[in-house]
């Protein structure tokens, strides 16, 4: 072999060498740490919220409510409404397409909305609305409504399970009441199924042909712009162990780091935490027996219980609980403390007074205690000490969460393994207007567990449903709270600020009721 | 009889067995105040809903026939689908045996290494101070709670030191340093107590054997204080410590449940945890029917172990 020849073999080893050693563009991978581990996948299916956080991964909505809960397009270009209020005429966005690349088609939406209105509460009043829905071309589609209403734009931009997630008419021609097989979505991000593993980890890697809308991403609304290659969804049950791995740098995001632990994560230079979802604890009474059947007992609460007992045994935390004695969420478009006043302030003489009034007889409330979440742990023996100061016979009954979830389901009498009251918390944008709280619900039989029954609350509910001019929503949604504190289906008993905790390079994190990750980068 | 014939008798042996933990676990769960159902619908469901969930999955069958159905599934090799992850039991617990039987081997080998060794030397230096230390670690290790001993050890060398990671399994395709650099803390973990019982019962089983008249002999002969201990003491006292070792087996399992669950090990451990909490049924009867198997194996192995150890013992 020549020199020359030797030269240029040479010269093209070194090269071939250095082009192998140069760096791939590197891979950007958030961490995360959720509330719980992914185990179902259709979010249409279940209202449990970590399936909703998943259907946000994978799929889009049409309309979303930014940060101020005001309701914007987001697949949908524009919306019209007819004059009279009757027809509503939706336009995708052009270059919308499906993961598997097929394109994003009004047949698509129709049948997502309908899949989706069968299963939720506020879909099924929608329907009751609807005359038809149907598709004018390719890219637009019409709901025809019997009469005005605004619970379309509501609901189809519904934060919270369930959410009306578009989803392809294959996959959305499913069986409500069955889960779907097939995890297609036109969302940021796609989920990886092969390399789901429930109790490890659940994978999501960015849809580099997904179409982010111009707008800054505010709220659920916006540009939903994946900025990280990928998520993983870490499944870290232990929350010492997940603060433990933030400081660690092991993971970048913990989504509810528990209250007691942030003054360690505040200490950790390497961490910020931010304030993100607030959620509500509210008591719910059951009014199909004693004593609770009674409206005047169930009113006494109010003057029973106060806010800053039940949220400092839990949070224990001032700069994260917010007394709050609005039913819907303070802060919120539908907010009121109207007929509040002399309320939630623990006066018992009051209380006692209004028992004697109302002919309590003794009769012992069955209240159920939640053990083993930690947020709701501390709440029933801080309403068994209020009501009995306020002259209740309270009997606690400790389970875990899961069993109480099966008894509350239980019409039973609380000697036959019913029960009286339990207490629970509801995200933010759950409890945000009179149709999508659950428990101001009194449609009796179909209500949720507790059964209120009250023709006065239902009606206003419906009048709330028909009006669409906001200001005399908020005026109904007062006449909604002055009824719920004479009737009592539930009683507010707080509200608190969740935060989340992320390592200081996660940057971008958009502050929303639900944890999304478009936005989110991580720097060096 | 033959060790064959006793064999075979002590594995039909099992059949009952199992039938009975069957019928056990299956009751057990069906009379606990819980629901799948309403777990799985989510806290805004209806009761409808719930309702509905409960007819697809059969939960509104008489308890009698769902039992004729799964232990009809079971006798052919069917666990059924988990309630919750839409996949069979049987690919679920597939996916979860590497981390737990890894982890389940490097604590015993830690504990057999480390604590027949210790407990030979403790007997061998009989009231010095070597044995109060190690028996007084035995103490220490039988008392302390397995997550408080977990807990310290992930201060230490994972976030004082930062020798380790906190949490996580790395499964061995993947490379078999990041998969032994895993296991350390959650193996020294769970192993504590099992040394501490080891040790302890090697010890008090050295101890007996070492004023026996054949170790009096073989130090008559002039041999070497090791050669007394390892081969005539060790091997004499034996059975006792495989025993223990073989009950320490069994125990981990109780153990696994734990550690997997402070040191995020998706194993069969984190996996029981998780279908017990969401009340998933086909899940937990199939795992808790596999441990109790394996319980039944090793007894069956401990028995076997016995002949080779001791050649007068004949079944």
């Amino acid at each position: 072999m020549n020199t020359l020849k030797k030269a240029i073999l040479a010269a093209t080893c070194v090269g071939s060498l250095v082009a192998m050693a140069a760096p791939a563009p590197a891979q950007t991978t958030l961490r995360a740490v959720m509330h719980s581990d992914l185990k179902i996948l259709d979010p249409i299916w279940t209202t449990a919220y970590i399936v909703r956080n998943h259907g946000y991964m994978i799929y889009d909505t049409l309309l979303a409510q930014d940060e101020k809960g005001e309701i914007k397009p987001q697949m949908v270009e524009k919306y019209d409404t007819s004059a009279d209020k009757k027809t509503y005429t939706f336009t995708l966005r052009e270059g919308l397409l499906w993961h598997d690349g097929k394109p994003v088609t009004s047949e698509d939406c129709i049948a997502s909305i309908k899949r989706w209105a069968v299963k939720d509460s506020l879909g099924q009043k929608m329907m009751s609305f609807v005359d038809s829905i149907d598709a004018v071309d390719a890219k637009t589609f019409t709901i025809k409504l019997k009469e005005p209403t605004g619970l379309v734009l509501l609901g189809l931009s519904k934060p919270s399970s369930n959410v009306p997630f578009m989803m392809p008419k294959r996959v959305a021609d499913t069986d409500p009441n069955k889960q779907i097989e097939d995890f297609t979505g036109s969302g940021p991000f796609v989920f990886v199924k092969d390399e789901w593993k429930p109790g490890d980890k659940t994978v999501y890697v960015k849809f580099d042909k997904y179409k982010p809308r111009s707008e800054p991403a505010s709220g659920l609304a916006g540009g939903k712009v994946a900025k990280v290659d990928r998520v993983e969804w870490r499944a870290i049950s232990d929350a010492q162990q997940a603060v433990n791995a933030l400081s660690k740098g092991e993971i970048d995001y913990v989504e509810q780091p528990s209250h007691d632990l942030l003054p360690t994560l505040k200490k950790d230079p390497n961490v910020n935490i931010v304030e993100a979802a607030k959620t509500q604890y509210v008591f719910r009474p059951n009014t199909l027996h004693k004593p609770f059947d009674n409206p005047k007992i169930r009113h006494a609460l109010w003057y029973a219980f106060n806010q800053e007992d039940f949220l400092m045994a839990t949070i224990g935390d001032e700069n994260y609980i917010k007394p709050c004695k609005a039913l819907f969420i303070c802060d919120t478009p539908f907010a009121t403390t109207k007929g509040m006043d002399g309320l939630l302030t623990s006066n018992s003489k009051k209380a006692q007074e209004l028992l004697k009034e109302a002919g309590y007889d003794g009769t012992p409330v069955v209240l159920m205690h939640s053990t083993d979440l930690k947020a709701l742990t501390n709440l029933a023996p801080v309403a068994k000490s209020l009501m009995e100061k306020a002259g209740f016979k309270v009997d606690m009954q400790s389970m875990d969460w899961q069993t109480l979830v099966a008894r509350r389901a239980k019409k039973d009498p609380p000697e036959a393994g019913g029960w009286n009251a339990f207490l629970t918390a509801w995200v933010a944008a759950d409890v945000m207007n009179p149709i999508s709280t659950a428990y101001v619900n009194a449609s009796c039989e179909k209500a949720s567990f507790g059964w209120p029954c009250d023709a006065q609350l239902e009606k206003l509910r419906d009048d709330f449903a028909r009006e669409t001019d906001p200001a005399k929503q908020k005026a109904i949604a007062e006449a909604v709270q002055l009824r719920v504190i004479e009737f009592t289906p539930e009683i507010p008993v707080g509200e608190y600020v969740q935060p989340a905790a992320m390592r200081k390079n996660v940057k971008g994190y958009v502050i929303s009721p639900i944890p999304v990750f478009w936005n989110v980068e991580i720097t060096k | 009889m033959s060790m064959y014939g006793y064999l075979f008798r002590r594995l039909l042996g099992t059949i009952p067995v199992m039938l009975v933990v069957a019928v056990f676990i299956f009751l057990m769960l069906r009379l606990t105040p819980s629901d799948p159902a309403a777990i799985i619908a989510g806290d805004n469901a209806t009761t409808e809903q719930v309702a509905q969930i409960r007819s697809q999955l059969g939960l509104d069958r008489p308890m009698i026939e769902q039992f004729v159905i799964w232990s009809g599934r079971v006798l052919t090799g069917n666990f059924g689908e988990s309630f919750f992850f839409k996949k069979t039991v049987a690919a679920l617990i597939g996916e979860r045996i590497e981390p737990t039987l890894s982890l389940a081997l490097f604590t015993i080998l830690i504990a057999v290494f480390v604590a027949v060794p210790l407990g030979v030397l403790a007997a061998h230096r009989h009231g010095s101070w070597i044995d109060r230390i190690v028996m007084g670690f035995s103490v220490l290790g039988f008392s302390v709670p397995v997550f408080v001993i977990g807990y310290l050890l992930i201060y230490l060398f994972a976030v004082y030191l930062n020798w380790l990671p906190v949490q996580g399994y790395q499964r061995i395709s993947e490379g078999v340093g990041g998969w032994v650099q895993r296991l350390i803390l959650p193996s020294v973990t769970l192993s504590v107590i099992y040394i501490a019982l080891i040790a302890r019962m090697t010890r008090t089983s050295v101890l007996e054997v070492l004023s026996e008249d054949y170790i009096r002999t073989a130090r008559a002969k002039g041999q070497s204080e090791r050669k007394v201990l390892f081969r005539h003491a060790l091997r004499n006292a034996a059975v006792p410590i495989v025993t223990v070792i073989g009950l320490g087996v069994a125990l981990l399992i109780g153990g696994v449940v734990v550690t997997e669950s402070v040191f995020t090990i998706p194993g069969l451990g984190r996996l029981t945890v998780d279908a017990v909490l969401a009340r998933d049924y086909p899940t937990i009867q199939a795992v808790i029917l596999l441990f109790s198997f394996v319980y039944v194996m090793i007894n069956l192995a401990v028995d076997m172990v016995y002949t080779i150890l001791d050649p007068r013992i004949r079944y």
